[in-house]
């Protein structure tokens, strides 16, 4: 007991008397607070791409809300139901009611159109869905923020916040000429950080005219009494002999949009991340020596004195991950102010539509960064280190 | 030159530091090189873009179709030199996640409008005769190991007149890209077997692809193609191939931005680490330095020391770093499907030699004019 107390001490002693002489090196070690806190910080800025745009796909659909398209269609676009069709999936069993004790299913039909990208000037694929009154009763979180809902049967548009964001021309008011028909924005609406933020609604009935589509709509959303009635739901579809049909979930479907970008993403980030870690753990490997190497002669006294081999090392892999736990923090701090809540925009490839999302840092990606700053540091300590407890005293001493 | 083993013998001074030194250097253009790859894949449809060819969409949107009506008015208007025309089929092949390019077109069109797609006289000839049969590229050959032969089924939204959304196809052949960005992702099969089959939108296709003569006549040709469709149901919107793929570039984002910007802060750390040590190395040569001087070394004799010190672990490093990126990137696309044509574009390599140099300058420089100006008395002393 007497001995695991007396190493402690050491270790204590070694290790502040290496903190004290600190600012002695601060060039070295500044180099190595800056190079962890550059890995981490492209890092997290990288990765929180991919969370933003897997979080504005995934975390805001509703396990009790399915999409009903047509079996071989992988996206809405690429769907087609007809009005009959449509009328069979809302007498469906599982689906909810409505105040008016109507069926809670919305036929919608989803199309590309151009409209340009505010920040590259270019032309970009907004999507544009007609929708039916009951679409907005289908999706509880959505609101106006701004204006007002467009009247059935007028060329009227809302636009959701995230396009009104990211697209030119989509104010309150402005007129926006697609094909042979003009439409005016009468208002704005968000809901909940979800995809449909980067869309543009009209009617239902006025947008299948102007893309002379007849009666035909993409697919249906349907908002289920509770996640649970999925199942009976989608079996009395897909064993209805009248109707060809594939039905989703709505977090499965954009779980499925999601995933080529946020594997993009997250391969290149983490490819990104481990190249700067490398070069990272050889810049702490560099600081470590030199920081060793002036220290020589202290070192070595304090072993002439007594102290053991490894508080030696210890206080040195303490020293070197300190230092990176700083670069970390600080790295990670600049990552979640400048990064976190970024607004952009990118191009789904599923769909050819584009998605408005926001960076976003999280507390897991912030963890990540810091566990990564660590290993870097005890990497980077641990050779010195062991050099250090290594040498033979009596040459220590001798190098002046 | 003969100062050479005097340049050598400074870096071997501290090895180790010398060694992990170069490492972060190395870490540096490696890095440099890869993420140059992956910038130039992200645009690649850009560079491939054929020089003299043009893209006609539907004016409204990019989902809406042509009537197959607008192909012999395209081809009468002075400069147009031949067209094809293209559909997009949107099939899925066994799973969601497997995506790649299916289009229906005009056989013989499709291939004339795309000469850089090869493809032995045999198998094209076999194709042309099967109304079931497709090509596909060699990148597809080798994600999915088919063969010729194979009957590859594709599930898709296009509803069959029988009634199934089950489109057969038979392999036929295997064409390969002239050069190494040829686009070789692509299926290829005849648009006469969708329109057949399919029960809508029959008689429409989805875009155009015109030749014409001479490629710097474009901007007018272009106007008087779309000129001839405005005002009609189906206003279209005519531009150069480059133009059309630099659109859905930017519809990505701006890549090349966030890549600039990772790698300034790569190299901005990098110089940190690197002039840190040279700095080091040079505090602890003070007195070596001032006993050369005292020897009769010129002071621009000793500037031009420590910059070809700091020059040379520079090109070593960065020689080192390239070489590695071009190894790692030769193993293929990291992302497993999105960026198929993936390859070290050669203005990023000439890039790198450069930045090389620019780093052993920056680095330095600060050293060698504190070592030029140094008084011998006073650094003597010091020791």
């Amino acid at each position: 007991m007497q001995r695991l107390l007396n190493w402690f001490t050491q270790v204590y002693a070694v290790g502040i008397l290496n903190l004290r002489t600190l600012p002695q090196r601060f060039g070295s070690s500044a180099a190595t607070v800056v190079g962890v806190a550059g890995v981490v910080m492209v890092f997290v800025a990288v990765l929180s791409i991919g969370e933003g745009f897997r979080a504005t796909l995934t975390e805001t659909g509703s396990p009790a809300t399915a999409l009903v398209m047509r079996t071989g269609a992988d996206t809405e676009m690429m769907s087609l139901v007809s009005l009959e069709d449509s009328r069979i999936i809302q007498d469906a069993p599982g689906i909810g009611r409505t105040p008016s004790n109507g069926p809670l299913a919305s036929p919608e039909m989803l199309v590309l159109v151009d409209v340009p990208k505010i920040s590259t000037g270019t032309a970009a694929n907004v999507p544009l869905r007609g929708v039916t009154p009951v679409a907005f009763e289908v999706r509880p979180k959505l609101k106006m923020v701004a204006g007002r809902k467009f009247v059935p049967g007028r060329n009227e548009i809302i636009v959701g916040a995230g396009a009104l964001r990211e697209f030119a021309g989509l104010q309150m008011g402005d007129t926006k000429q697609w094909g042979r028909t003009d439409w005016i924005v009468v208002g704005v609406f968000t809901d909940g950080g979800s995809v449909a933020e980067s869309e543009i609604w009209a009617d239902l009935n006025v947008l299948q005219g102007a893309y002379n589509r007849g009666t035909i709509v993409s697919d249906v959303y349907a908002r289920l009494v509770s996640p649970g009635d999925f199942e009976k739901f989608k079996a009395a579809l897909t064993t209805d002999p009248r109707l060809s049909v594939r039905v989703v979930r709505e977090t499965e479907y954009f779980a499925e949009q999601s995933t080529t970008l946020t594997n993009i993403v997250t391969r290149l980030g983490f490819l990104i991340a481990a190249m700067m870690g490398v070069g990272a753990v050889f810049g702490a490997i560099n600081t470590m020596y030199s920081a060793v190497a002036t220290r020589t002669r202290e070192i070595a006294t304090l072993r002439a004195l007594g102290f053991g081999g490894g508080p030696v090392v210890i206080s040195v892999v303490a020293e070197s991950i300190l230092l990176a736990l700083v670069g970390g923090l600080i790295g990670g701090t600049i990552a979640y102010v400048v990064f976190n809540g970024y607004h952009a925009s990118t191009i789904n490839w599923r769909s050819f539509s584009q998605v408005a999302f926001a960076f976003r840092v999280t507390p897991a990606l912030l963890i990540q960064g810091f566990v990564y700053s660590v290993a870097i540091g005890l990497v980077g300590g641990v050779f010195p280190a062991v050099r250090a407890a290594r040498t033979s005293v009596a040459a220590a001493l001798r190098e002046l | 030159m003969r100062f050479m083993p005097l340049i050598w013998g400074s870096l071997r001074r501290k090895r180790v530091r010398t060694f992990f030194t170069l490492l972060s250097i190395i870490v540096a253009f490696l890095m440099f090189g890869y993420l140059a790859a992956v910038r130039s894949a992200f645009d690649i449809g850009v560079q491939i873009a054929g020089v003299d060819r043009l893209v006609l969409t539907h004016k409204t949107s990019i989902i809406l179709p042509l009537p197959l009506s607008y192909q012999d008015r395209i081809a009468n208007v002075p400069g147009v030199v031949d067209v094809a025309n293209a559909t997009w089929f949107g099939g899925i092949y066994q799973d969601p996640k497997n995506f790649f390019a299916q289009m229906a077109v005009d056989p013989e069109r499709y291939l004339r409008l795309y000469p850089e797609f090869l493809i032995p006289e045999e198998q094209k000839k076999t194709w042309m005769a099967d109304r079931t049969g497709a090509i596909v590229g060699r990148y597809l050959v080798d994600k999915y190991h088919w063969k010729i032969g194979d009957r590859i089924p594709l599930t898709s939204p296009w509803q069959k007149k029988d009634g199934s959304n089950t489109w057969e196809f038979t392999i036929d052949g295997i064409y390969d890209g002239a050069t190494k960005t040829t686009d070789t992702t692509q299926f290829i099969f005849h648009w006469k077997y969708l329109d057949e089959a399919r029960t809508r939108r029959n008689g429409y296709v989805g875009w155009y692809i015109i030749r014409i003569s001479p490629p710097d006549q474009a901007p007018e040709i272009v106007k008087r193609i779309d000129g001839i469709f405005a005002n009609s149901d189906n206003e279209t919107k005519t531009s150069t191939e480059k133009a059309f793929m630099q659109g859905f570039a930017k519809q990505v984002g701006n890549i090349g931005a966030i890549i600039t910007a990772i790698l300034s802060v790569v190299f901005f750390v990098i110089l940190l680490v690197a002039g840190n040590t040279m700095m080091q190395s040079m505090r602890e040569r003070i007195t070596e330095l001032a006993v050369l001087k005292t020897l009769g070394f010129s002071n621009s004799l000793i500037l031009t020391l420590v910059l070809c010190e700091s020059l040379l672990m520079a090109l070593l490093g960065g020689a080192l770093g390239l070489s590695l990126a071009w190894l790692l990137i030769s193993r293929g696309d990291p992302t497993n499907g999105a960026l198929p044509i993936f390859f070290m574009p050669t203005s990023s390599a000439v890039m790198g030699v450069v930045i090389t140099l620019l780093l052993g300058l920056a680095t330095g420089t600060l050293p060698a004019v504190q070592a030029m100006r140094l008084r011998v008395v006073e650094a003597l002393r010091r020791a």
